[in-house]
């Protein structure tokens, strides 16, 4: 199958095929919340510089595979692992957009404080910020044009300025590994498209990106790699691999009906193959070795 | 009118009642906003009365009530902060339990005392007017110390009070600066005790941080004026206690919810007024 050539084929779980610069490896990844367990046996390589769409009904387990990239839920089985050149020297090698809504934002901080809050990492306990972190601060905010509201109150801002001024944070953070959760919900066409500007932009930087989304057609059009997820990972490749009508229902059940309908996935393909799943994007199989 | 500004300081009792009033009325109000922002009115009620048995045990001892004090507010601190980690039960319902439970013990042992109606009167409302110099230096120390423990950490309390996931995405340890919190609040509920009392200190900690916060968009900032907040009530509450003779930890707490009524409907932006006029304007 000809995809792009930066669109990696992911193999099973079984390692083969790895590609030659994965920037974070998963194998095997349950996760648990009390009894309900909310993701199982994720096995999948993200290439370095590589964006990945993450996309799933709510409740799919996107937020749960964030959460526990970057450590704030445990791993009940499985591991992560940051394979990069220079991830130990990186005091912060992933960074996380949370979601909107699990921010207090009557809380009394101005936009650049917000910012400068990504440099805590490097800062160190005690630690004031110094001229070079207020350079990269002054950087992030000017990337998101956002620098005319760096006094202002985050609770002033609108939502797509309240966005921002949480990319720019992450910005601030100087990550290899940038995870945005659900960032195209709730914001406006424009915003939508300068969110994409900005990943282009982090591309070339070769900035490895994992977005969750339920907009299959932004997933589709804009990312070279789709993990489709339902509590465990049903597909994971290049667009074209992943949105077949077969992964589609088998991750959104009985809303399979209601999304046929939504043919712009299959014509937005170039050729959606039929056999799809037959070239194996399908890391951890069915339901795994449990 | 300097007359009567000076008059009530010429009294040796009162200059210490003025530099007690003080302290305490800017210690409170710095950690207040902490207690504001992250919703923790209760807990600071909680551990105010948690440490009347600490209070009891030292008197009936005849040691040091503020030592007593410390002792009974840090060990309540470190059994809240240990309930709450293992999520037994939920966090409200184990500050309830051991608060109820302390005062219980509090009151239990103070009334095997004879005089406790009064003692107890004292350590429920206070008595500034009773401050002795060695109680000043250990108030002072007290104060200093979280005062610069408090600066030393802006940066992490910031982060893990505005936003715990990426403190703890950073590696700030969000659980231990909860427990630095917790101590701090015990010390400053403990410094608080003779001037307004373990029934009154509560409003000490919310009402200066929460006019500063209507008033203020920065951290900093509301720490600051809720500082100054917090210190003019004190003064303006000595004021009253001394010319119309009423309870001073009392009247300090009454000045601060009057300045907390008129910010609340008056405050530029966040005032009840501002928020109307704001409204017809989107109308």
């Amino acid at each position: 199958m000809s995809a792009s050539p930066r669109a990696h084929t992911m193999s099973g779980g079984n390692g083969a095929g790895v590609p030659r610069h994965a920037c974070l490896s998963l194998t095997s990844v349950t996760v648990a919340y009390g009894g309900r367990t909310a993701l199982e046996q994720v096995t999948m390589d993200v290439p370095h510089g590589g964006q990945v769409a993450v996309v799933g009904p709510n409740g799919a387990g996107k937020s749960t595979l964030f959460k526990a990239l970057v450590g704030l839920l445990p791993l009940r089985d499985g591991s992560i692992e940051l394979r990069d050149r220079d991830a130990e020297a990186q005091a912060e090698p992933i960074a996380y957009v949370p979601q909107r809504e699990e921010i207090d934002w009557s809380f009394p901080v101005t936009v650049s404080d917000v910012v400068m809050m990504g440099r805590y990492g490097r800062l160190g306990w005690l630690r004031r910020p110094q001229a070079a972190d207020r350079e990269v601060v002054a950087r992030s905010l000017e990337e998101l044009s956002i620098a005319d509201l760096a006094s202002r109150p985050v609770g002033d801002l609108s939502g797509g300025q309240q966005q921002r001024v949480f990319l720019a944070r992450a910005l601030a953070q100087e990550p290899h590994v940038l995870l945005l959760d659900e960032p195209f919900t709730g914001v406006d066409v424009s915003a939508k498209e300068a969110l994409l500007d900005l990943l282009e932009r982090l591309r070339r930087r070769g900035i490895t990106v994992l977005v969750s989304t339920h907009d299959m057609q932004t997933a589709s059009q804009r990312f070279e790699l789709v993990a489709l997820l339902n509590g465990r990972l049903i597909a994971y490749g290049p667009p074209p691999a992943v949105f077949t009508p077969e992964h589609i229902s088998e991750a959104f059940g009985g809303r399979a009906l209601f999304l046929e309908g939504m043919v712009v996935i299959d014509e937005c393909c170039p050729c959606p193959p039929e056999d799809g799943h037959g070239h194996g994007p399908l890391p951890g199989g069915h339901g795994g070795p449990a | 009118m300097i007359h009567w500004l000076t008059e009530p300081f010429t009294l040796e009792f009162m200059q210490r009642a003025l530099v007690a009033s003080l302290i305490v009325g800017v210690v409170c109000s710095v950690l207040g906003c902490f207690v504001v922002l992250r919703a923790m009115a209760f807990l600071g009620d909680a551990l105010a009365h948690a440490i009347l048995p600490g209070v009891a045990v030292a008197y009936l001892l005849g040691a040091n009530l503020l030592a007593g004090a410390l002792v009974a507010a840090l060990l309540v601190a470190a059994g809240i902060g240990l309930f709450s980690r293992r999520g037994a039960v939920k966090e409200d319902t184990a500050i309830g339990i051991l608060f109820a439970a302390a005062l219980a013990l509090g009151v239990v042992l103070m009334s095997t005392v004879r005089s406790y109606a009064t003692d107890l009167t004292h350590i429920l409302f206070g008595n500034v007017l009773g401050v002795s110099a060695g109680d000043l230096w250990v108030t002072g120390a007290l104060a200093v110390g979280v005062l610069a423990t408090v600066v030393l950490l802006y940066k992490e309390l910031l982060l893990a009070s505005f936003d715990p996931v990426l403190a703890h995405t950073l590696k700030r340890r969000p659980e231990l600066l909860r427990f630095v919190m917790l101590m701090l609040l015990a010390l400053t509920v403990v410094v608080s005790l003779q001037t307004v009392g373990v029934g009154l200190v509560a409003a000490m900690l919310v009402t200066p941080a929460a006019t500063a916060y209507l008033l203020t968009h920065r951290l900093s900032s509301m720490m600051l004026l809720a500082a100054a907040i917090g210190a003019a009530c004190s003064v303006a509450g000595l004021y009253l206690s001394y010319y119309l003779n009423v309870a001073s930890g009392a009247a300090v707490v009454l000045t601060a919810t009057v300045l907390f009524l008129v910010t609340f409907v008056a405050a530029p932006r966040r005032g009840a007024l501002a928020r109307r006029a704001a409204a017809r304007r989107a109308a």
